[in-house]
Protein backbone atom coordinates (compact mmCIF):
# COMPACT_ATOMS: atom_id res chain seq x y z
CA UNK A 1 0.00 0.00 0.00
CA UNK A 2 0.78 3.50 -0.38
CA UNK A 3 3.71 4.73 -2.87
CA UNK A 4 7.29 5.12 -2.69
CA UNK A 5 9.26 7.54 -5.10
CA UNK A 6 13.45 7.10 -5.48
CA UNK A 7 15.04 9.77 -7.52
CA UNK A 8 17.97 9.62 -9.29
CA UNK A 9 20.24 11.97 -11.50
CA UNK A 10 22.66 10.58 -14.42
CA UNK A 11 24.11 13.42 -16.19
CA UNK A 12 20.89 15.68 -17.66
CA UNK A 13 18.47 12.83 -16.94
CA UNK A 14 15.93 13.05 -13.58
CA UNK A 15 15.19 8.92 -13.43
CA UNK A 16 12.08 8.67 -10.96
CA UNK A 17 11.62 5.17 -9.88
CA UNK A 18 8.19 4.46 -8.34
CA UNK A 19 6.63 1.50 -6.36
CA UNK A 20 2.92 0.86 -5.43
CA UNK A 21 -0.14 2.78 -5.69
CA UNK A 22 -0.45 5.83 -7.78
CA UNK A 23 -3.75 7.37 -7.15
CA UNK A 24 -5.25 10.81 -5.99
CA UNK A 25 -3.92 10.78 -2.50
CA UNK A 26 -0.36 9.52 -3.61
CA UNK A 27 -0.44 12.05 -6.47
CA UNK A 28 -0.56 15.27 -4.21
CA UNK A 29 2.22 13.81 -2.33
CA UNK A 30 4.10 13.02 -5.01
CA UNK A 31 3.75 15.94 -7.12
CA UNK A 32 6.12 18.29 -5.11
CA UNK A 33 9.22 15.71 -4.42
CA UNK A 34 9.30 15.20 -8.32
CA UNK A 35 8.96 19.38 -9.01
CA UNK A 36 11.78 19.88 -6.46
CA UNK A 37 14.14 17.12 -8.37
CA UNK A 38 13.21 18.99 -11.34
CA UNK A 39 14.08 22.51 -9.90
CA UNK A 40 17.05 21.65 -7.76
CA UNK A 41 19.35 19.44 -10.58
CA UNK A 42 20.12 20.72 -13.82
CA UNK A 43 18.34 18.35 -15.79
CA UNK A 44 16.48 18.40 -19.46
CA UNK A 45 14.56 14.84 -19.78
CA UNK A 46 12.78 12.97 -17.48
CA UNK A 47 12.37 8.71 -17.14
CA UNK A 48 9.83 7.29 -15.49
CA UNK A 49 10.38 4.03 -14.47
CA UNK A 50 6.81 2.18 -13.77
CA UNK A 51 7.84 -1.02 -12.92
CA UNK A 52 6.54 -1.75 -9.64
CA UNK A 53 3.59 0.49 -9.73
CA UNK A 54 0.34 -2.25 -8.80
CA UNK A 55 -1.86 0.60 -9.53
CA UNK A 56 -2.89 3.80 -11.17
CA UNK A 57 -5.81 6.02 -12.09
CA UNK A 58 -6.29 8.54 -13.78
CA UNK A 59 -5.23 11.01 -10.94
CA UNK A 60 -1.50 9.03 -11.71
CA UNK A 61 -2.18 10.30 -15.21
CA UNK A 62 -2.57 13.84 -14.43
CA UNK A 63 0.83 14.13 -12.09
CA UNK A 64 2.46 12.79 -15.11
CA UNK A 65 0.87 15.21 -17.90
CA UNK A 66 2.08 17.47 -15.54
CA UNK A 67 5.40 16.82 -15.50
CA UNK A 68 5.66 16.12 -19.12
CA UNK A 69 4.89 20.10 -19.37
CA UNK A 70 7.32 20.94 -17.82
CA UNK A 71 10.25 18.63 -19.30
CA UNK A 72 8.78 20.74 -22.64
CA UNK A 73 9.54 23.86 -20.82
CA UNK A 74 13.15 22.96 -20.21
CA UNK A 75 13.48 21.69 -23.83
CA UNK A 76 13.52 17.59 -22.69
CA UNK A 77 11.56 14.66 -23.38
CA UNK A 78 9.74 12.45 -21.00
CA UNK A 79 10.45 8.53 -21.41
CA UNK A 80 8.41 6.20 -19.91
CA UNK A 81 9.47 3.06 -19.12
CA UNK A 82 8.47 -1.01 -17.86
CA UNK A 83 4.89 -0.62 -17.75
CA UNK A 84 2.73 -3.00 -16.99
CA UNK A 85 -0.10 -4.29 -19.15
CA UNK A 86 -2.70 -2.33 -17.26
CA UNK A 87 -0.95 0.62 -17.00
CA UNK A 88 -0.03 0.92 -20.17
CA UNK A 89 -3.94 0.13 -21.29
CA UNK A 90 -4.64 3.32 -19.39
CA UNK A 91 -1.97 5.33 -21.32
CA UNK A 92 -3.12 4.22 -24.74
CA UNK A 93 -6.77 4.71 -23.79
CA UNK A 94 -5.72 8.46 -22.66
CA UNK A 95 -3.30 9.53 -25.80
CA UNK A 96 -0.68 9.37 -23.34
CA UNK A 97 1.65 7.61 -25.43
CA UNK A 98 1.29 9.99 -28.45
CA UNK A 99 3.33 12.61 -26.23
CA UNK A 100 5.63 10.70 -23.93
CA UNK A 101 8.12 7.73 -25.51
CA UNK A 102 7.58 4.31 -24.13
CA UNK A 103 10.50 2.11 -23.98
CA UNK A 104 10.98 -1.57 -22.64
CA UNK A 105 13.79 -0.95 -19.34
CA UNK A 106 15.42 1.55 -17.81
CA UNK A 107 18.93 0.77 -19.28
CA UNK A 108 17.67 1.58 -23.05
CA UNK A 109 15.91 4.82 -21.94
CA UNK A 110 18.79 6.15 -20.36
CA UNK A 111 20.66 4.96 -23.98
CA UNK A 112 18.18 6.64 -26.08
CA UNK A 113 18.48 9.61 -24.43
CA UNK A 114 22.23 9.94 -24.48
CA UNK A 115 23.76 8.70 -21.05
CA UNK A 116 25.92 5.96 -20.93
CA UNK A 117 25.22 3.71 -18.13
CA UNK B 1 -28.06 -15.93 -5.55
CA UNK B 2 -27.55 -12.36 -4.72
CA UNK B 3 -25.12 -10.21 -2.25
CA UNK B 4 -25.16 -7.11 -1.30
CA UNK B 5 -22.66 -4.69 0.32
CA UNK B 6 -22.92 -0.86 1.56
CA UNK B 7 -20.02 1.16 3.10
CA UNK B 8 -19.43 4.79 3.78
CA UNK B 9 -16.83 6.70 4.96
CA UNK B 10 -15.42 10.38 5.19
CA UNK B 11 -14.34 12.59 1.95
CA UNK B 12 -10.72 12.29 2.84
CA UNK B 13 -8.02 11.38 -0.34
CA UNK B 14 -6.84 8.05 2.37
CA UNK B 15 -9.65 6.52 1.67
CA UNK B 16 -9.86 6.54 -2.28
CA UNK B 17 -7.68 3.01 -1.27
CA UNK B 18 -9.49 1.67 1.39
CA UNK B 19 -12.94 2.10 -0.93
CA UNK B 20 -11.25 0.30 -4.16
CA UNK B 21 -9.57 -2.53 -2.11
CA UNK B 22 -12.83 -2.87 0.09
CA UNK B 23 -14.91 -3.20 -3.12
CA UNK B 24 -12.39 -5.95 -4.75
CA UNK B 25 -12.75 -7.56 -1.52
CA UNK B 26 -16.80 -8.33 -1.99
CA UNK B 27 -16.37 -9.19 -5.77
CA UNK B 28 -13.88 -11.68 -5.24
CA UNK B 29 -16.53 -14.39 -3.87
CA UNK B 30 -17.18 -13.90 -8.32
CA UNK B 31 -13.56 -14.65 -8.95
CA UNK B 32 -12.79 -12.20 -11.43
CA UNK B 33 -9.61 -12.10 -13.97
CA UNK B 34 -6.78 -10.03 -12.71
CA UNK B 35 -7.90 -7.57 -15.44
CA UNK B 36 -11.28 -7.58 -13.75
CA UNK B 37 -10.54 -7.02 -11.06
CA UNK B 38 -8.00 -3.79 -12.21
CA UNK B 39 -10.90 -2.48 -13.78
CA UNK B 40 -13.22 -2.44 -10.77
CA UNK B 41 -10.66 -1.10 -8.27
CA UNK B 42 -9.72 1.58 -11.04
CA UNK B 43 -13.87 2.77 -11.36
CA UNK B 44 -14.11 3.03 -7.68
CA UNK B 45 -11.08 5.34 -7.38
CA UNK B 46 -11.89 7.31 -10.38
CA UNK B 47 -15.35 7.56 -8.64
CA UNK B 48 -14.58 8.50 -5.35
CA UNK B 49 -12.00 10.80 -6.10
CA UNK B 50 -14.68 12.71 -8.24
CA UNK B 51 -16.57 13.03 -5.19
CA UNK B 52 -13.82 14.01 -2.90
CA UNK B 53 -12.23 16.59 -5.16
CA UNK B 54 -15.60 17.82 -6.92
CA UNK B 55 -18.29 16.96 -5.24
CA UNK B 56 -16.86 18.11 -1.84
CA UNK B 57 -14.21 20.91 -3.08
CA UNK B 58 -12.08 18.79 -0.93
CA UNK B 59 -13.39 19.34 1.96
CA UNK B 60 -12.83 16.15 5.00
CA UNK B 61 -16.25 16.77 6.92
CA UNK B 62 -18.28 14.90 4.21
CA UNK B 63 -19.69 11.41 3.61
CA UNK B 64 -19.21 9.09 0.28
CA UNK B 65 -21.09 5.75 0.15
CA UNK B 66 -20.94 2.66 -1.73
CA UNK B 67 -23.23 0.10 -2.65
CA UNK B 68 -21.84 -2.94 -4.47
CA UNK B 69 -24.52 -5.88 -5.28
CA UNK B 70 -23.47 -9.20 -6.99
CA UNK B 71 -26.35 -11.30 -8.57
CA UNK B 72 -25.46 -13.72 -11.37
CA UNK B 73 -22.11 -12.69 -11.93
CA UNK B 74 -22.98 -9.35 -12.15
CA UNK B 75 -21.72 -6.46 -10.61
CA UNK B 76 -23.39 -3.29 -9.57
CA UNK B 77 -22.08 -0.60 -8.07
CA UNK B 78 -23.19 2.92 -6.82
CA UNK B 79 -21.17 5.34 -5.64
CA UNK B 80 -22.91 8.64 -4.11
CA UNK B 81 -22.27 11.92 -2.80
CA UNK B 82 -24.23 14.65 -1.39
CA UNK B 83 -21.97 17.71 -2.48
CA UNK B 84 -22.35 20.56 -4.91
CA UNK B 85 -23.08 18.29 -7.88
CA UNK B 86 -22.53 18.61 -11.48
CA UNK B 87 -24.41 21.28 -13.70
CA UNK B 88 -23.84 19.61 -17.10
CA UNK B 89 -23.35 15.75 -17.03
CA UNK B 90 -22.95 15.44 -20.57
CA UNK B 91 -20.06 18.14 -20.55
CA UNK B 92 -18.29 16.45 -17.28
CA UNK B 93 -18.40 13.05 -19.31
CA UNK B 94 -15.92 14.34 -22.48
CA UNK B 95 -12.89 12.94 -22.03
CA UNK B 96 -10.33 15.53 -21.38
CA UNK B 97 -12.58 17.82 -19.80
CA UNK B 98 -12.23 18.85 -16.42
CA UNK B 99 -13.44 21.63 -14.09
CA UNK B 100 -9.89 21.74 -11.71
CA UNK B 101 -7.42 22.21 -15.06
CA UNK B 102 -4.97 23.68 -11.81
CA UNK B 103 -5.34 20.54 -10.22
CA UNK B 104 -3.50 18.97 -12.52
CA UNK B 105 -6.43 16.53 -13.33
CA UNK B 106 -6.02 14.45 -16.55
CA UNK B 107 -9.98 14.90 -17.77
CA UNK B 108 -10.12 11.22 -18.08
CA UNK B 109 -12.21 10.19 -14.93
CA UNK B 110 -15.28 9.13 -16.81
CA UNK B 111 -13.63 7.97 -19.91
CA UNK B 112 -11.81 5.42 -18.20
CA UNK B 113 -15.23 4.56 -15.86
CA UNK B 114 -16.97 3.96 -19.44
CA UNK B 115 -13.87 2.06 -21.00
CA UNK B 116 -14.08 -0.22 -17.65
CA UNK B 117 -17.49 -0.71 -17.18
CA UNK B 118 -20.80 -2.19 -19.12
CA UNK B 119 -23.26 0.46 -18.26
CA UNK B 120 -22.50 4.08 -16.41
CA UNK B 121 -25.39 6.40 -15.74
CA UNK B 122 -24.73 9.54 -13.83
CA UNK B 123 -27.68 11.54 -11.83
CA UNK B 124 -27.00 14.78 -10.33
CA UNK B 125 -28.24 17.48 -9.43
CA UNK B 126 -26.75 20.91 -8.60
CA UNK B 127 -26.55 21.44 -4.71
CA UNK B 128 -27.63 17.93 -4.05
CA UNK B 129 -25.06 15.44 -5.15
CA UNK B 130 -24.16 13.05 -7.37
CA UNK B 131 -24.46 9.14 -7.80
CA UNK B 132 -22.82 7.10 -10.22
CA UNK B 133 -24.43 3.85 -10.99
CA UNK B 134 -22.57 1.73 -13.02
CA UNK B 135 -22.76 -2.64 -14.05
CA UNK B 136 -20.08 -4.88 -15.30
CA UNK B 137 -20.84 -8.37 -16.23
CA UNK B 138 -18.01 -10.63 -14.86
CA UNK B 139 -16.19 -13.07 -17.81
CA UNK B 140 -16.12 -16.24 -16.01
CA UNK B 141 -19.59 -16.02 -14.57
CA UNK B 142 -21.20 -15.79 -17.96
CA UNK B 143 -19.77 -18.75 -19.58
CA UNK B 144 -21.51 -20.73 -16.51
CA UNK B 145 -25.02 -19.13 -16.76
CA UNK B 146 -24.51 -19.90 -20.14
Amino acid sequence: MGLTAMFDVKEDVLIVRLSGELDHHEAELLREKWKDMMYTNSIKHVILNLESVTFMDSSGLGVVLGRYKEVLQLGGEMVVCSVTPPIERLFEMSGLFKIVRLEDNEEFALTTLGVAS
Amino acid sequence: MKNKMSVEFSSVSVNESFARVTVGSFIAQLDPTMDELTEIKTVVSEAVTNAIIHGYNNEPNHLISIDCSLRDGEVELTIRDKGIGIGDVEEARQPLYTSKPELERSGMGFTIIENFMDSVEVTSKTGEGTTVRMTKQLSKSKTVCN
